[in-house]
Formats: structure tokens, sequence, C-alpha cells
């Protein structure tokens, strides 16, 4: 059987001299109907330039197409080389043979219209269909996608919706064109896991309805162990591997491969989780009933707003030399906790008590996104300086020396403290925060995602350092993240957070083995794994809750039950 | 010194870079007295000569040399524009900052008194400023300088307010640095290149702007030359000696093109996405 698509030695280059700066260097692969094949590798490794090739979208963003040649199978049979096509041909293609789905669902629909007329403009544009029958189409499509109340829902615009639900937007307008190739390009990271393992689902099931082929781009081997056909393998532009999927999962050749399997966090539910948690003592922090609400929209009289309750009544203790892992989806609360832990915002109220530390400020944190949290037109000896002139040291050699020190203990180079953040990867960067963060000798250090916007290898290896540290200088961790298998490998205590509160709070061992709460079980089922691939997951349509309350509100008062030891679960109420 | 090199190396910003120094020399010789005749001094047998051999660019109905009393002329409004642009950007940047950085009540009231400032045409608020105190050199770089303040204060206030939402002044606040250390350091640090920008375009707009005022008589007071007062003498002259509107219209032309080719130039070198390219 001829392969719908044929990629043969694709070389793309970006810039004005494209050869000088190729960034695919001779990529083949074929693609037969109803396979999918995922393209697997970290940022940079050419995996999304090579899938924007095939529908020539890689013009656009300047790329050209250096040599190789890409044959598509057409509809009607005609074989088509797409590196010699027009554009004309191309927008055909676009329209009618490949679908396309982006990472960010909230950039890549229009703002200004209702999902209900994008979705009519591509019927329109594909499919010629105009009026009453557009509106029909794309209700239709609508419920294919698994939105409940479509009708209605085409006439959101999508600030309306969720991140999964506009995701399902631009899956369902893929659809439109009932494209023979769908090219997914990272759908689902910008998406909570759960809604992540919704997405993944669907689009299982799309495709044994419609039969089409799919390219999928990911980071994440694990996530496409369950979907893939075909794994492709990719590191700076060339594909170092290329199988059935099962065969690289499980008889990786490829020392990268390898590489990658054993740097993506393995879930292991509970079994990696790490047993050096320091004896019981005293907290370092502890925080009690606190409750942090932001205003809702108010009339412009001041009345009637009620208010967002971001957090809703949060207990937790944190022991000298622990992690504490506050786990859950975004908008759960956990990075307002840490904030208000902060002072970053102002909490409503409750109680948050530090014990008096080694320094005057014995709580530090490091944000999510290294690229943002440092000062670009700062140097990094002028960025590591700032925590200490801030509390009244003076700059001297013994500043310099303590700022070397440490960078040396992150491992970074000793020339860098001359250099500006932009010369630094993304881990190095992160690095920096960390050891910016214990430059005033810190006894806590809250980690809101901090290893979430890394590449896995580099995610392993920040990992490891901050695991060293914690040893080294005694530290304890608030560890925020939404990633299961990350907090496996960190955290000795986890809570788990849902709607603004901690619903279940325990040893990491023990809330991940056996998790009592219905959400903290829908959250460990969502976790993509390599070895979980057999499993079927079924699309599951639970919606988070509005946390917008009417004025006045209050959460009905907690309740209890110890499952266990260290493991306690909030009783559930039926909504 | 990296800024200076991209100037020259830019075609447009090229062009005006040679302009404005061929001004700061013919100010600075100005200064030092160093021009071709004594620009104050009157030569009645010499009056109303065309451009010539003695006199370059001709003289007025007094007998003074044109050449010379632009040199002194382009001197007093580079004076003016660099001063009250100085007291704008510093008063501007630092209204705006508070503004972004207080938020609220300070933010409303500040901007407010900036917008009442920014509704006047420029020339008629500094009319305005100049007939209350009276004319002169520093009432006039006051009066040009309050003028464009409500720009820099606008300039720097949107800017400032989403730096102040950026993770690196989250990560300040919990080291508990100081608002002075955050808001030079983190802000103003960032909004140097749109100062930049701001600064250049404002100059040839208090370059017409000083211009007009002494056109009108309220900027500088004879005899000193200035460029507008000369406009101001030659224009009932137009028909028999039109050298004298030519060449202080021109100069103050090519002043305002000038600055203008350099705030262009600056603003395509100091765009994050063109350095980005270069970096």
């Amino acid at each position: 059987m001829s392969p719908l698509l044929s990629v043969r030695d694709l070389h793309v280059g970006f810039g004005r001299d494209p050869l000088a700066n190729e960034v695919v260097r001779g990529v083949s692969f074929d693609l037969a109907a109803g396979q999918t094949l995922a393209i697997v590798g970290e940022s940079g490794s050419g995996k999304s330039v090579t899938a924007l090739s095939v529908n020539r979208l890689v013009d656009f963003g300047g790329g050209r197409i250096t040599r190789g040649a890409i044959a598509l199978a057409r509809g009607n049979g005609e074989l088509l080389d797409l590196t010699r096509a027009d554009e004309r041909t191309l927008q055909k293609v676009r329209g009618h043979d490949i679908g396309m789905i982006f990472q960010e669902p909230m950039t890549s629909l229009n703002p200004v219209h209702t999902i209900g007329r994008q979705i009519e403009e591509a019927f329109r544009l594909s499919q010629g269909l105009a009026g009453q029958a557009a509106r029909t189409a794309a209700r239709e499509v609508l419920e294919r996608v698994r939105i409940a109340d479509a009708g209605a829902r085409l006439d959101y615009f999508p600030h309306q919706l969720s991140g999964g639900m506009r995701q399902r937007v631009m899956i369902a307008m893929a659809l439109a064109s009932s494209p023979r190739l769908l090219i997914a390009d990272e759908p689902t990271t910008a998406l909570d896991v759960t809604v992540q393992a919704q997405i993944m689902a669907l689009l299982a099931e799309l495709r044994e309805e419609t039969g089409m082929a799919m390219i999928f781009i990911t980071h994440d081997i694990g996530l496409v162990a369950g979907i893939a056909d075909r794994i492709m393998v990719m590191q700076d532009g060339v594909v170092v591997e290329q199988n059935d999927a099962s065969d690289v999962l499980d008889r990786p050749q490829h020392d990268y491969t390898r590489h990658l399997l054993e740097a993506v966090p393995h879930f292991r539910a509970g079994r990696a989780t790490r047993d050096d948690a320091p004896p019981a003592g005293a907290p370092v922090v502890s925080v009690e009933g606190l409750v942090v609400r932001f205003p809702a929209r108010k009339s412009w009289l001041g009345a009637g707003g009620g208010a967002v309750h971001a957090v809703d009544g949060v207990d937790f203790e944190l022991a000298a030399g622990q992690t504490l892992a506050i786990v859950g989806e975004s908008g759960c609360g956990k990075s307002t906790t840490a904030r208000a832990l902060l002072g970053l915002v102002g909490k409503t109220r409750g109680r948050i008590e530090v014990a008096a530390g080694r320094s005057r400020r014995p709580v530090q944190m490091v944000f999510q996104d290294p690229f943002a949290s440092l000062n670009p037109r700062l140097d990094v000896a002028a960025l590591l300086a700032e925590p200490a002139i801030a509390n009244g040291q003076r700059q001297d050699a013994a500043l310099r020396e303590r700022m070397r020190a440490l960078l040396a203990r992150v491992g970074l180079p000793e020339d860098a403290l001359s250099r500006y953040p932009h010369q630094f990867s993304g881990g190095q960067r992160q690095r920096l925060c960390i050891a910016r963060a214990l430059m005033l000798n810190p006894d806590v250090v809250v980690l809101d995602e901090a290893v979430s916007a890394l590449d896995v290898s580099v995610q392993a290896r920040v990992l490891d350092l901050l695991v060293d540290l914690q040893r080294e200088f005694g530290l304890s961790y608030l560890f925020i993240s939404h990633d299961m298998a990350v907090v496996e490998r960190i955290a000795h205590r986890i809570a788990v957070m849902y709607a603004g509160q901690i619903v279940e709070i325990g040893s990491a061992r023990a809330v991940l083995s056996a998790p009592q709460h219905s959400y903290t079980q829908r959250l460990i089922a969502a976790v993509p794994a390599v070895d979980r691939r057999k499993q079927h997951f079924s699309v599951d349509m639970t919606q988070v809750p509005s946390l917008v309350r009417p004025p006045g509100y209050e959460p009905p008062p907690a309740r209890w039950r110890a499952v266990a030891d260290d493991h306690s679960v909030r009783v559930e109420v039926p909504a | 010194m990296r800024v200076l090199r991209s100037i020259f190396a830019h075609p447009s910003g090229r062009i005006g870079a040679a302009i404005i120094a061929l001004y700061l020399l013919a100010a600075l010789l100005g200064a030092l007295g160093l021009t071709p005749h004594n620009a104050l001094r009157q030569f009645p047998i010499d009056r109303l000569k065309p451009p010539g051999e003695v006199y370059w660019l001709g003289t007025d109905l007094l007998g003074r040399d044109t050449l010379s009393r632009l040199m002194l002329g382009i001197g007093q409004s580079l004076v003016v524009a660099f001063g009250s642009v100085a007291c704008a950007a510093l008063a501007g940047s630092l209204i705006g900052l508070l503004a972004a950085w207080w938020g609220g009540l300070a933010d409303g009231l500040f901007m407010r008194i900036m917008d009442v400032l920014l509704a006047f045409p420029a020339i008629l608020l500094a009319l305005l400023i100049i007939a209350i105190v009276g004319p002169g050199t520093w009432t006039s770089i006051a009066a040009i300088g309050i003028v464009y303040t409500p720009i820099f204060a606008r300039v720097v206030r949107g800017p400032a307010l989403s730096l102040k939402r950026r993770e690196f002044v989250d990560a300040a606040r919990t080291f508990g640095s100081s608002d002075t250390y955050t808001l030079t350091r983190h802000l103003l640090l960032n909004l140097v290149a749109p100062l930049t920008v701001q600064v250049t375009l404002a100059l040839a707009w208090a370059l017409l702007t000083e211009a007009g005022l002494s056109f009108l008589g309220l900027g500088t007071q004879p005899p000193a030359p200035s460029l507008g007062l000369m406009l101001a003498e030659s224009k009932n002259l137009m028909q028999h000696a039109p050298w004298l509107m030519l060449f202080p219209g021109l100069t103050i032309m090519l002043g305002i093109l000038g600055f203008n080719l350099i705030g262009d130039a600056l603003r395509d070198i100091l765009d994050p996405r063109t350095q980005r390219r270069t970096a």
C-alpha cells in the first residue's frame, strides 16, 4: 500500500542564508493512512519545523525547504510534491487534506468572533457550506468533539470557554474539512493533566471514527505512548531513531532515546517516593484557615459584587528539611497560596506563621518562568547581589565570594557573573534563580512550578540539584506543581488542592498509592506514563466549579477523615 | 557606545547625526565667539547685502551678519531645547513611574492632570505660562518643559504598568528590595529604550516650539539673536531680501529633521525585535 505521506531527505533552513542555518537536516519518514506518527524531541530539535514543512506553514515563519521531497497522496489519488506546489494549491491542501491544531488554544482563536462563526467559516471555506447548513454542521462537529450543549455554545466567545474547551473547538475546526491528515503541534502542553487526558482520549476516539492519519508533535514521550503507532525521535534537526512505538519504548536503540525515556519522570503511583523524610519536628511554616479572595466585578455603585474565592480555608504545616508539594490544576489556588505565604498577595484572613530563621527573610521563592523572573537589563552579579543589598549587606569581597560559591554549587561557570540573562539557556536561568533565592540563606524555599517550563532532561537535573541542596542546606521546600510525576520524585508530603481547598493531605507514598478523594483519583488516573499505555482512558467531562461566589458566601466547614497515620482526606459533600 | 555606533550604521541615523553634529559645532563656535563677524555689531554700510564673499549668508536691515547670528541662534535654540526636554523627561518619567507604581487614586490624579495639560495645544500652553511669568530664556525652558511633561508621563506609565507585574518585580519583593531600588533598577532601567527615542523626538518639537515663541516675541529677547526672532524680523523684507527668511527657516527645518532622523534610527535600533536579530 502506498503511503499517505512520504517525506524524503527533508532539509529546512532559516534566515537570509537558509543553507547555512539548517534546523532540519535530512528527515525521512512514511505515514500510512490512519496511522499516527509521534515526533518526539526537546525544544530546538526541529520537530515542529518538520511538521510545519508538511503543510508548508513553515514558509510563513521565514523557513525555506532547501532540499528533499514531500509526497502527499491527495483525495483524488493524485500524488503531489508539496515542496514544489504553488501557494494556491497549498491553500487547497491546507483546507482539505491536512488539518492542524496548535499548542495555544487561546491565541489560535479570534477573540472577537463567536466560536460558532469561526467554525462556520471553516466549513464555508472547505466545503462551501453557508447559512443554516454551516450552522448545523458547526453544531454537529462540536458534538463530535464532546462539547455538551453544543447548540448554545456556538454563541460563546473564546474567552468564555476553558482552555480544554477551546482546544476542542480548535479540533472541531480542524475536523471541518474532514482532513486525511491531522497535525497536532503540542496540543495539550498548555493544558492541565486531567484536561490533557480528555483531549488525548478524544483524539484517539476521533481517529477511530474518521480513519485520519495523525502527526503528533510532543516533548513528552510518555504522553504519546498510548496513541502513537510509530515514534520518531529527533535531536538537533536529525532523526536519531524511528520505529514502531512499542519498539522505541521497550527496546530503544539510540542513546538519546534511552536518555529521554529515563529523563521523563515516570509516574510510579507512589512506589518512587523519597524515603529520606526528616524526623518530625516543630513546623517552620504553619498556615491556618488561610483565605484569599479577590473582589469580582462590581457595579459602579460598588454593590452586588461577589468575590473570587481563590483560596478558601487552607491549613498545612511544613516541617524543617521537608518537602511539601501542593498539587492541583490551574485555578485551584496553589500559586495564590504560595504567593500569600510571601506576602505577594494580601490574605483576606487566616494565620501564616513562619519560625524565625537564619536570616531576616527566611522564606524565598523560585518562580515558574526563568525568562520572566530575571531582569534582562541586569548582569548576573547585580541580580545575585540584589537580595543582599535589600537586606543591608555591603557589596564587598565576601559577598562576591558567596556569589561565586553559590554559582559553582548550582553548576554554573565562574565567568557567569559578568553575563546577562539572555546568554543562558532556560535550565541555566532556573539554576540562577535558585542561586539567587539561596543568597539570603533561607530556611524555606517556595518553588512555584519551578521546573515546569524546562525540557525533560534539564528538568531531571534541576530536580536532582534541588534534592542535593535540600540535604546540604537543610532547606524546607513548598513545591507547587501540577505534574504528579515530578512531585513523586521530590515530595515527602503531598497536599492536593481543588477549587481553593485542600482535599487530601498526607505522606507522598500514601496519597499517591492509595488516593481517597475522587479528585485525587482523577488526577492520578490522568497522568500519562509509558508503562500505562495499554490502559484505556474514557472521556471524562467533569468541569471545575466556578470560584466566583456571591457576597457573604462561606464554604461549609471542612470535615476530615483520617485514612492512615499521616493521611487525611476531606469528606466529600455531594453538590 | 554600542548605540552610538549603531546610529552611524543606520542610514537615516547617519544623516541625522551629521546634521546634529554640525549644529553642535556651530553652537560651540558661536559660544566661543568664533563667528565670522560680530553677530551683534551693526555695519550700516553693509545693510541688506545678499549672500556673497564677505557675508556668506548675507546681512540684515541693520547690517548684521546672518551666518554669525544663525550660529548664536542655534546655540540659543539648543540650550532651550535640551534644557526643556531634560526637565520634561525628568518630571514626566517621575510622574509616570509613581502613577504606575502607586496605582489607584494617585494614578488617576496624576494622569488626569497630565490629560488636562495635554488638552491644550503646545504653543498655546507655553504662551499662557510665559504671559504669566514673563519672557526670558529660563521661562522658555520651564514653559516648554511643562508642555512636554505629559508625553513623557504617558510614555513611561504604560510600560511601567506592565513591568510592575513582571515576575522579576515580584521576586524583588520577596527579597524585600526597597521601592527606590525596584523603581530604578527594575522599572526605569527597562524603560531606557523608549525614553531615549522619546527624548530625541521631543528635542525636535522643543526646537520648533522655541522658534515659535521667539517668533511671537515671547522667547529670546532682542538684540540676542534667535532663529524665531530672525524669521520675525525678515517677514517684512521677504521680497527685498529673501535670504533673511530662507536661512533661518532652513536651519529650523534641518534641525528638526536631524532630531527626527536620529529618533527614527534609535527606534529601529532599540526595538527588541530588531535587537534580538543582531544579538
